[in-house]
């Protein structure tokens, strides 16, 4: 850094006169000296450290095509002088001595400089003085210090010669700086010529930065050692105090209407310390599971959610990921909006944003049309930009079931629960307004903001339409994909959404997964059976009988499914296995999408290969199946579906009755052989 | 969903005639693919023919929207354009006019075009002539109808209005539960 300012500097200013000296050096190394204080003080700041040298590297630099002058001399005396304070080491009569020597070499230095230097002399000999105190008082540490100035000494001879090659003017000759550390002792005692000054002042340089480091060594250690302490104390504190309160204190702590905020949260930390460390935190006598229990009791009281809701979340995660994923939750996710492409071109949109006071970044190398806004002058949904469509308000992980969809122009797709319309426009504009898009919701009045968007966004091959998806292959099939953003209980947007923490309960997702399971079918039934098509299924819920358990149960049912990788770089992987349900190898494919991970909302995303049929006869038969078996435990719903299903189809029963007997034969003999896991997963 | 009839037809055209004149044809004989106009629940959409047929399929309770709507005929008969027109008006309109920035947002509520906000126009407007409103960065906010003749404009006081308004993109936002 400061090699090339040196050779930006003003010739060398004249000498002051002598009586000035003293003064004048002190009051230059004042600053650095308490520059070195702070530094060993304070913990050891790295900026402050930089600053420091810095300082000191440049007063070097600038000074030595001229000679050194004492100001640079003195500085690191004076620094080493603070530092030897710092250490709490009593300051040697020689050090003084050697000021007073300081002094008198100055008056004569500035009889003649040309001949001999100052300060470098002083420096030398104080530094002898100072080997001397070092190894006085740091016995052990020289040997390996030596070898520290050795390798120092190698470092600074490579850049001397850069140096040399830089400036004419210093005529040193190389053999002399060559000079290990023997000669230069030898020179220390040898008075200062023009020869030796730049090698002095090398080595004083040298000296100087060795110190430092030796300090900055020394402040780490302590500061180390510091954390370490504070480290022990805290988890001391934390964990002496703490005693898990038993089951009668807990009821008693409920009925009195919960405790402090504060005591709530101590209590978690020390939980969740013991956790993660149990075999060794733990209070003797008492079982990991009370210790869970507490928490997750704590948690649903801290964060306001409820118990039930709280355990399932809890048991996704380790300790330390649950805890994270509830703070996060309680932050909101980035606010970001995708460009469209129909209409214009990220750039021009930022740079128009931009210009309207929106403070606003690209989303990240996986997409090229998102954009993330970190603050905004204006109302991000009302500029002309959004009303005239050149954006769409969408969170981040929105866009990626479409890029897992990956439509191509010309297609017919299908997205089966599309409101607001997010998704729809990001297909309508990655297939540029060619082919046709089905956008259903089955609410009504959530297809006036559809269609509001589809028409503000530009999109032409777009039709709106209300049904319940499960309808869907019965309206119109043959789409070459099809989106599943299914409905779901939300628990990825908690951050968005906090009525989910206390209104959901294990009914709702026993009903959301039902709907699911038969929303996935009829996805999967409403592709082309001909050609090969792609199913795309999210949710934005983390819950793995909302995700894993709907595909898996799929994979079951459409035996021409598999699983296909979903072409995003990013996001954990599926489970396999969640509490005892296997939901097979192949969902590893899948995509899971975590709040407190990626900064985005809790999503899920799995693509689906739908190839032909094996056989279609068998398959369809499948259907009537399907809603005996969600029969079992979901309700009135797959009841009623059941029969919708038979006056439909409209056959003979008496016909009938005996296919239906062998298939209820060969379901119960399927059910034997891997009923088991099949039961499992349906719930 | 149904085909126009004759007097529809005549409602419809003569509104786009009136912004877009002779473009007109440009809509009914497109190079790319067949169009047409359909009814559906007294919206006009205007929508290929290819995807029309596969709309055919959704029962007309349950369709919502087809293609891009054009705009509604009022219990009386008469046609009113829609700003979701406003691509296809935009795109084939022979009078334009242009905003300044600072009369942007103003007109985005719903307010008429007075002439200081104006920023430049098409020579020749007629008065009483539907034109297309145009931020300065070329991007269509809406639509109205002049309410003098560029020559005239000159001669106005710069609150004077110079556009009617008829329909603004801050429609998405104000007029959503009635537009669709």
């Amino acid at each position: 850094m400061g090699r090339r300012a040196k050779n930006k500097q003003p010739p060398p200013e004249p000498l002051k006169p002598v009586k000035n000296a003293p003064s004048k050096s002190s009051s230059e190394s004042a600053p650095q000296g308490k520059a070195r204080t702070a530094n060993a003080q304070t913990s050891a700041k790295p900026a402050a450290k930089r600053k420091a040298m810095e300082m000191e590297e440049t007063s070097f630099d600038v000074k030595r095509p001229m000679k050194k002058s004492k100001q640079d001399v003195k500085a690191p005396v004076a620094s080493g002088k603070a530092a030897k304070a710092q250490k709490g080491q009593p300051i040697k009569d020689e050090l003084e001595s050697s000021e007073s020597e300081d002094e008198s070499d100055v008056e004569g230095d500035s009889d003649g400089w040309e001949g001999v230097a100052d300060g470098a002399d002083l420096a030398t000999s104080k530094k002898s003085l100072f080997q001397g105190s070092d190894s006085e008082e740091e016995e052990g540490l020289s040997a390996l210090e030596e070898d520290e100035e050795m390798l120092g000494d190698d470092f600074i001879q490579g850049h001397k010669i850069q140096d040399l090659d830089l400036s004419d003017s210093e005529q040193d000759d190389e053999g002399s700086e060559e000079g290990s550390e023997e000669s230069e002792d030898e020179d220390s005692d040898a008075p200062v010529t023009a020869k030796n000054m730049e090698k002095r002042s090398k080595a004083l340089e040298r000296r100087a930065r060795q110190e430092e480091q030796e300090e900055v060594d020394e402040q780490e250690m302590l500061q180390k050692q510091a954390e370490e302490a504070e480290d022990a104390m805290e988890l001391d504190e934390e964990i002496d105090g703490f005693v898990l309160p038993s089951a009668e204190e807990r009821e008693q702590e409920a009925q009195s209407g919960g405790v402090d905020l504060a005591v709530v949260q101590k209590r978690i930390r020390a939980c969740t310390r013991i956790l993660n460390r149990f075999t060794k935190l733990a209070e003797p006598g008492r079982s990991r599971s009370e210790y869970v229990a507490q928490l997750i009791a704590d948690i649903a009281y801290n964060y306001g959610y409820n118990q039930f809701l709280a355990e399932r979340l809890f048991q996704l995660f380790t300790v330390n990921e649950a805890i994270e994923f509830f703070e996060a939750n309680e932050t909101p996710r980035p606010v970001t909006i995708r460009t469209n492409t129909l209409r214009c071109r990220r750039r021009d949109l930022a740079q128009a944003l931009i210009n309207r006071g929106v403070n606003l970044e690209p989303i990240g190398k996986w997409s090229k049309e998102g954009l993330q806004v970190f603050e905004s002058s204006v109302p991000i949904g009302a500029t002309p930009e959004y009303l005239a469509g050149h954006y769409m308000l969408q969170s981040a992980s929105s866009f990626l079931p479409v890029l897992a969809l990956d439509p191509k122009p010309n297609e017919r797709v299908l997205d089966m629960a599309s409101a607001p319309g997010g998704k729809t426009t990001y297909i309508s504009a990655l297939m540029q307004n060619t082919g046709l898009v089905f956008a259903n919701d089955a609410t009504k009045a959530r297809t006036k903001s559809l269609s509001a968007n589809v028409h503000r966004l530009g999109c032409k091959n777009v039709i709106v339409c209300n049904y319940d998806g499960r309808e869907f292959p019965k309206v119109i099939g043959g789409f070459d994909r099809v989106l599943l953003d299914a409905p779901c209980s939300g628990t990825g947007v908690i951050s968005k959404d906090p009525s989910v923490k206390i209104n959901k309960s294990e009914r709702d997702f026993v009903l959301l997964s039902h709907l699911q399971k038969q929303l996935i079918l009829c996805a999967i039934d409403s592709v082309d059976p001909k050609t090969a098509a792609i199913v795309v299924y999210s949710t934005c819920s983390i819950m793995p009988e909302e995700d894993e358990a709907v595909v898996a149960y799929a994979l079951r049912k459409r035996p021409h499914v598999k699983l296909v990788p979903t072409g995003l770089e990013f996001g954990k992987e599926g489970f396999t296995n969640f509490r005892g349900k296997q939901f097979g190898e192949s969902l590893k494919l899948t995509r899971r999408f975590y709040p407190h991970v990626h900064n985005m909302d809790g999503f899920y995303v799995a693509k689906l290969h739908v190839g032909k049929r094996v056989k279609t006869k068998e398959g369809e038969r499948n259907e009537p199946e399907l809603t005996g078996i969600i029969d079992d435990e979901g309700g009135q719903k797959g009841a009623k579906k059941k029969g919708s299903a038979q006056d439909e189809i409209k056959f003979d029963d008496e016909a009938d009755q005996a296919y239906i007997e062998a298939a209820k034969r060969k379901r119960l003999k399927q059910k034997g052989s891997h009923g088991a896991t099949s039961k499992k997963v349906a719930l | 969903m149904r085909p126009l009839t004759e007097d529809e037809s005549k409602a419809v055209f003569t509104k786009l005639a009136n912004y877009i004149g002779k473009n007109l044809v440009h809509l009914i004989d497109r190079p790319d693919e067949t169009y047409c106009f359909r009814l559906h629940r007294d919206r006009v959409y205007y929508v290929p023919e290819r995807a029309m047929r596969l709309a055919a399929s959704v029962a007309r309770p349950n369709l919502v929207s087809l293609g891009t709507c054009f705009g509604k005929f009022s219990k009386s008969g008469k046609f009113k354009l829609h700003i979701t027109a406003l691509d296809y008006l935009a795109q084939y309109a022979k009078y334009k006019i242009w905003i300044k920035p600072n009369g942007e947002m103003p007109f985005l509520y719903g307010n008429h075009v007075v002439k200081a906000h104006l920023g430049r126009i098409t020579e020749d407007t007629p008065e009483h002539q539907g034109v297309v409103v145009f931020s300065m960065n070329d991007t269509p906010l809406g639509f109205g109808v002049t309410a003098r003749s560029t020559v005239d404009t000159r001669k106005l006081d710069p609150t004077a209005i110079i556009v009617f308004h008829q329909a603004d993109v801050g429609e998405y936002l104000r007029d959503e539960e009635t537009l669709f």
